[in-house]
């Protein structure tokens, strides 16, 4: 292919992209998202905020700390087995 | 002699050990540590919460109450160094690698380096999608050095395992996670769409190639080929199209003879 | 200025409601460092509210109160936030939250000595300096005394204000956590405040637990406004006449309507007053 067709064919690319393409859409408002958020759907991302207020959630010991995670991961089927990548006999 | 500094050093090192910053009292004096327990408490509760906030789909694959343990071997380890919350946690993935009770979960990594993206693609500046129009005419006047600027926000990560997958099954109402046959090498593109809609698409190689050489500043030419190189199919229609259609590409320009790709 | 009514803290999650509904409401207050992100949703609702609302910055990030000098960059970009948002006020904590490049995110507390009223003073005109503006400083909710502190809280914060110029923003349940933990009469707290100072007032909720000496209160923001802390802030605005005045609920956050119950409150404690009466009369 010359170097001319090469172009011509980017050109009828960029141009089929735009026919295909319905126009980008303002993705939901503002409302919906704190909406969504709420109901426990993680799509906002925000991450953490600031913190200035105490709290007497007993959060500062870890005297419950457990060596074996004991969330969905538990349940996952990978190639290796059920849970873990790590061969089961360690 | 800077009594202060000794002073936050001594109350920084306590808020970990428990013992009590010199001269720290109340009125009923044997009540100290209970009292500075609240700040000790404070402290760990805000951090913690922080990186509930940052990893929700870690805080699901291992339960909350390994993440709160995990959490606070991470603030050990790896403290805020800055005044703002959001940009903590970088250290996330490396941590998780590093870390000997998730060794049998080495896809963890990965899921953290996706809420890494999504926070920052959250927060990402903003910027309007090109008029289709005006990208239509540049193409017909250019199509060989015509360079296209992708959305802040945009980012492609390649991670070891099928962590866009596995990311989102733990989404609430999510599909079920890959099955063991399809797990492989995962590479995803992480983007704002509008004001706030962060998205985590999983990607074939040949369209992680393109859309990471539109990233690096490459010709749109260019990319075809970086794309064509990974010897994966590839479509320029489909790929232009997806990201046209989530107003990713947000302006175009002609990059002049001579400067194809070389860094400024 | 702000205005001389009751305002809310702003949370994400109420902003639908703000948005739809004519309030009643003298003031948001944000805090600033959620604001410091390039741009996305957050800084789309803040303009949002902005064309609605009086704006109150709030900062928690700064450590004014630590031994280390201000973080420049921060300084910056509180700079940017007021200077985008032209809040009609900026306010910080008498508190540190950072020491030797590492963030606690909480507010310490501090001795007040000499050598500390020195360092806060220095690092309030910097600030007033970069913003080019007069600041507001909070007075701390406290759990623990220090032996060296040699100065009292309300002497220390007057001589803040006389030393810089900066106003105060009392926090009337900051007031009462602090001087119930530590066994002193909130009144006589607030007979030696420098009260001509106070720009602002903080509303806010506080837990309560037991101690064998006596109750332990934390301020977790979390639950309505408690009766004393009510009964002192007719008695401070009684003093005063109107001042801006802030429901703060930053934990288990309640439904809209509760939250702005506890702002309508503090409006007709304001309404009440003698000037109030007055103003509306002519």
């Amino acid at each position: 292919m010359t170097k001319t067709d090469t172009a011509l064919s980017l050109a009828a690319a960029i141009t089929c992209a735009i026919a295909v393409s319905a126009p980008a859409h303002a993705a939901g408002d503002m409302e919906k998202c704190y909406g969504v958020a709420l109901a426990g759907q993680n799509d906002c991302a925000a991450g953490p905020g600031t913190t200035c207020a105490g709290t007497s959630t007993m959060d500062y010991q870890g005297n419950s700390w457990k060596y074996v995670p004991a969330g969905t991961c538990v349940t996952m089927e990978t190639p290796k087995g059920m849970g873990s990548l790590e061969a089961m006999d360690s | 002699m800077p009594a202060h500094r000794d002073f936050a050093q001594a109350f920084r090192q306590g808020l970990g050990t428990g013992r009590l910053p010199p001269g720290l009292t109340a009125p009923a004096p044997e009540e100290a540590a209970r009292r500075f327990a609240v700040y000790r408490n404070n402290v760990a509760h805000g951090l913690i919460q922080a990186l509930r906030a940052r990893f929700p789909a870690i805080e699901r694959l291992v339960g909350p109450e390994f993440f709160a343990a995990m959490a606070r071997e991470f603030i050990r380890a790896c403290p805020p160094d800055g005044p703002i919350l959001q940009r903590w946690g970088g250290a996330m993935p490396s941590f998780l690698q590093e870390f000997p009770p998730v060794r049998g979960l080495p896809y963890l990594a990965d899921i953290a380096r996706i809420e890494i993206a999504r926070g920052q693609a959250y927060h990402a500046a903003d910027a309007e999608p090109v008029p289709p129009e005006k990208l239509r005419a540049a193409a017909l006047k250019a199509p060989d050095t015509m360079r296209l600027h992708l959305h802040p926000s945009v980012r492609i990560l390649h991670l070891a395992c099928p962590g866009g997958a596995i990311w989102a099954a733990q989404q609430p109402g999510g599909p079920p996670p890959p099955p063991p046959e399809d797990w492989g090498p995962q590479s995803v593109l992480i983007a704002r769409r509008g004001w706030h809609e962060v998205t985590v698409t999983v990607l074939a190689a040949s369209d992680a190639a393109f859309t990471e050489a539109i990233l690096a500043g490459k010709s749109f030419a260019q990319a075809v080929r970086k794309a064509q190189e990974t010897g994966k199919k590839f479509d320029p229609v489909s790929a232009l199209s997806s990201l046209l259609q989530a107003g990713l590409i947000t302006g175009e320009t002609v990059i002049q003879e001579g400067d194809q790709g070389c860094p400024t | 200025m702000l205005p001389a009514r009751p305002g809310i803290g702003f949370k994400p999650e109420h902003f639908p409601a703000i948005v739809q509904t004519r309030l009643d409401l003298g003031f948001l207050e944000v805090h600033a460092e959620n604001y410091m992100g390039a741009g996305g949703l957050p800084h789309r609702m803040l303009t949002r509210l902005r064309q609605d609302h009086a704006l109150s910055v709030h900062g928690v990030g700064l450590s004014i109160g630590g031994p280390d000098p201000l973080n420049e960059d921060h300084l910056a970009r509180l700079r940017a936030l007021c200077d985008r948002y032209q809040p009609e006020s900026f306010s910080e904590h008498l508190a540190w939250a950072s020491h030797g490049g590492e963030w606690m995110h909480d507010l310490l507390p501090l001795p007040y000595t000499g050598e500390t009223l020195d360092i806060v003073c220095d690092h309030i005109d910097r600030v007033q300096e970069v913003l080019g503006r007069r600041m507001l400083l909070e007075n701390p909710a406290s759990y623990v005394l220090f032996e060296q502190s040699d100065i009292a809280e309300t002497a220390f914060l007057a001589e803040v204000v006389r030393r810089t110029g900066c106003g105060l923003l009392l926090d009337i349940n900051n007031v009462f956590v602090s001087c119930v933990n530590h066994r002193t009469d909130p009144r006589a707290y607030l007979a030696d405040f420098p009260l001509e100072a106070v720009a602002e007032i903080h509303l806010a909720g506080h837990a309560t637990e037991d101690l064998p000496s006596g109750p332990l209160l934390i301020d977790d923001h979390g639950a309505p406004v408690a009766e004393p802390v009510w009964a002192l802030y007719a008695e401070t605005v009684s003093k005063l006449g109107a001042l801006p005045s802030l429901i703060e609920w930053d934990n288990d956050l309640p439904p809209f309507e509760d939250l702005m119950a506890e702002a309508a409150r503090a409006g007709r404690i304001l309404d009440a007053l003698p000037q109030a009466r007055h103003a509306r009369a002519s």
